[in-house]
């Protein structure tokens, strides 16, 4: 990861068409907190005119770049540009809304984290002293992809990264806290997995039971709390009832 | 009382799908949806469902359904031989694909192995019955989640069916259009969105190639063999939205084409994407078959997919303007 020199202007994003429905907005090419501001920024302004544009149907921001989705019989490539550069105007010096904050409690080690004591020896730390460093930062969700309610969070210890395991797992379960190179990530959904499995947190990020099933959303900070394996059977079992679904810590201020 | 169906035989890989699930792929949600939709459009339009109505897609191998409780009226778009079971007093008779009749309750109906494509759709009278899962009926397996209980069919599952006001329209494509849906021309494609992590000889050698449909293609993305395509700047691009259609190239420079059930982010470059109106066509190409590219501007491939749709619909208005509608008073005329 590099820092961009403070005096560095944020260069005007490219735009590209990714085939007949789809425009790509690509800004700076690197993973950092600055240039995935700058996206989800966007991405906020462009989701307001989502509800007021015919046409438009889908704003997907990741990391360093955004898709905009739409029904080119509806609306042209050209105005759907028009308004990506209208959008990037009004975003220059807006204020963005305070993100929501999840206090995220994770069972660190043992069965619900087994890549732990592994990924500890590689980095010649104690368990204890790897845990201490991922639960020290407030993340940002970056963006959520891949599978249904996947949460990328960016901040890691850089001292925390590592390259993806040799062979992937067929199956991790679904609330898997990992590492994958530079990257830290909540699973939502059972499945396949490359990344170092260190911990689990009962809550369910993806929960169908619920109006609006996906916990998290890009652009929502998150911070780690270690429980232990009684705690963690104790608030998965809270989880059975969808009453109990887990709040953010703060709320976002309309 | 709606018809139900029971599955004897569920074929190889057949799932619940409708026109899709829009609006959640910022949350790693896929559209699914069925991966021919004009198919399951005019299926829909052959028994007098709304096309978005959910039906079955079966891959390559058909299966068997018992109706159970109420007759049912039954189309299949696709091409396939298609028989009823002799049972009681009905007797044992062949069914033309690309028509719709009626089943009595007891019948059983056997699809053999799609002919030609790969996917067939088979519409019931008043949609196949589920709970819809962020808006839609759509199977995606991977996350289970829609169609029933998020995966494939099996032998012995029961599906309800819609209410079909006890319709029992008479109608039928023209032989002449069912060919349409397996046009053996060029695919369409845009360049990009990261065509620029390829040398220009590389971008060439991928336009003068022939690639041929790799067998372990599926509805999240089909696999190409061929010519190798070599990446400028590495293989690993920052992970970014995938876009339907979108041809990346992995390491080993093979091209994989993200489909429906693709997955929303992904960190391949992509050297182009397939036009919107080619990937139904492309979604019914058989493994081993001979795939080439046409470059296109987004104004050409616009115009494709307009072309597209107004086929469809031309279709789609002919059937429901059929003037013997809703007579099917007879059960096998």
């Amino acid at each position: 990861m590099t820092a961009a020199p403070i005096s560095t202007p944020s260069p005007v994003p490219r735009i590209v068409p990714a085939g007949d429905r789809t425009l790509l907005i690509e800004f700076a090419d690197r993973i950092d907190a600055d240039t995935n501001a700058q996206v989800l920024a966007l991405a906020h302004k462009l989701r307001s005119a989502l509800r007021k544009t015919r046409g438009l149907s889908s704003v997907v921001p990741a990391y360093r770049s955004l898709a905009v989705g739409f029904d080119p019989l509806l609306i042209g490539h050209g105005a759907v540009r028009d308004l990506i550069a209208r959008s990037l105007d009004a975003c220059a010096g807006a204020p963005m809304p305070v993100p929501r904050r999840w206090e995220v409690p994770v069972c660190y080690g043992g069965d619900h984290g087994m890549d732990l004591q592994a990924l500890a020896d590689l980095h010649q730390l104690a368990p204890a002293q790897l845990i201490a460093r991922h639960t020290a930062p407030v993340y940002r969700v970056y963006m959520v992809g891949f599978l249904p309610g996947f949460a990328y969070l960016g901040g890691l210890d850089p001292l925390l990264h590592t390259p993806r395991r040799a062979m992937p797992r067929a199956h991790t379960p679904a609330g898997s806290v990992n590492i994958g190179g530079q990257q830290t990530a909540i699973a939502s959904v059972p499945g396949p997995s490359g990344w170092h499995l260190i911990g689990r947190t009962p809550w369910r990020s993806f929960d169908l039971r619920h109006a609006q099933p996906f916990l998290f959303e890009a652009g929502d900070e998150v911070a780690f709390t270690p429980i232990d394996a009684d705690a963690f059977e104790h608030l998965a079992a809270q989880q059975d009832d969808p009453a109990s679904r887990p709040q953010p810590q703060r709320e976002v201020r309309p | 009382m709606n018809a139900r169906l029971r599955v004897e035989a569920p074929g190889m890989l057949t799932t619940v799908q409708d026109l899709g699930r829009a609006g959640y792929e910022h949350m790693g949600v896929p559209p699914s949806g069925a991966m021919d939709p004009g198919a399951l459009r005019l299926a829909n339009a052959l028994v007098g469902n709304t096309p978005n109505a959910a039906a079955l897609e079966f891959t390559l191998l058909g299966g068997r359904l018992t109706v159970l409780d109420a007759d049912c009226a039954i189309a299949f778009a696709g091409t396939a031989t298609l028989h009823i079971a002799a049972t009681g007093a009905l007797p044992a008779r062949a069914l033309t694909p690309w028509q719709s009749h009626r089943l009595p309750a007891g019948a059983t109906l056997t699809i053999g192995p799609l002919e030609r494509g790969v996917r067939g759709y088979l519409a019931v009278g008043g949609g196949i019955a589920v709970t819809p899962v962020l808006g839609s009926a759509s199977t995606l397996t991977r996350a289970r989640l829609g169609g029933l209980d998020g995966r494939a069919l099996a032998r012995g599952d029961v599906l309800g069916t819609g209410d079909s006001r006890s319709r029992f329209p008479r109608r039928w494509l023209a032989a002449r259009d069912t060919g349409w849906f397996y046009r053996d021309e060029p695919v369409g494609i845009v360049l990009g969105p990261q065509q620029d992590h390829f040398a220009p000889a590389e971008i060439e050698r991928f336009l003068g190639a022939t690639y041929c449909l790799a067998p372990q293609s599926d509805r999240m993305g089909l696999r190409l063999e061929g010519p190798a395509i070599a990446h400028a700047k590495g293989a690993d691009i920052i992970t970014d939205p995938i876009a339907a259609g979108s041809i990346q190239i992995p390491g080993a420079g093979q091209p994989l084409i993200a489909m429906n059930d693709r997955q929303t982010t992904g960190g391949y470059p992509k050297i182009a994407t397939v036009i919107s109106a080619d990937l139904p066509r492309l979604a019914q190409m058989r493994p081993g078959q001979r795939v080439r590219f046409e470059p296109l501007e987004p104004a050409q491939a616009v115009q494709r997919w307009r072309d597209y749709l107004d086929w469809i619909r031309d279709r789609e208005a002919a059937l429901r303007a059929d003037p013997n509608f809703p007579i099917f008073p007879l059960l096998f005329p």
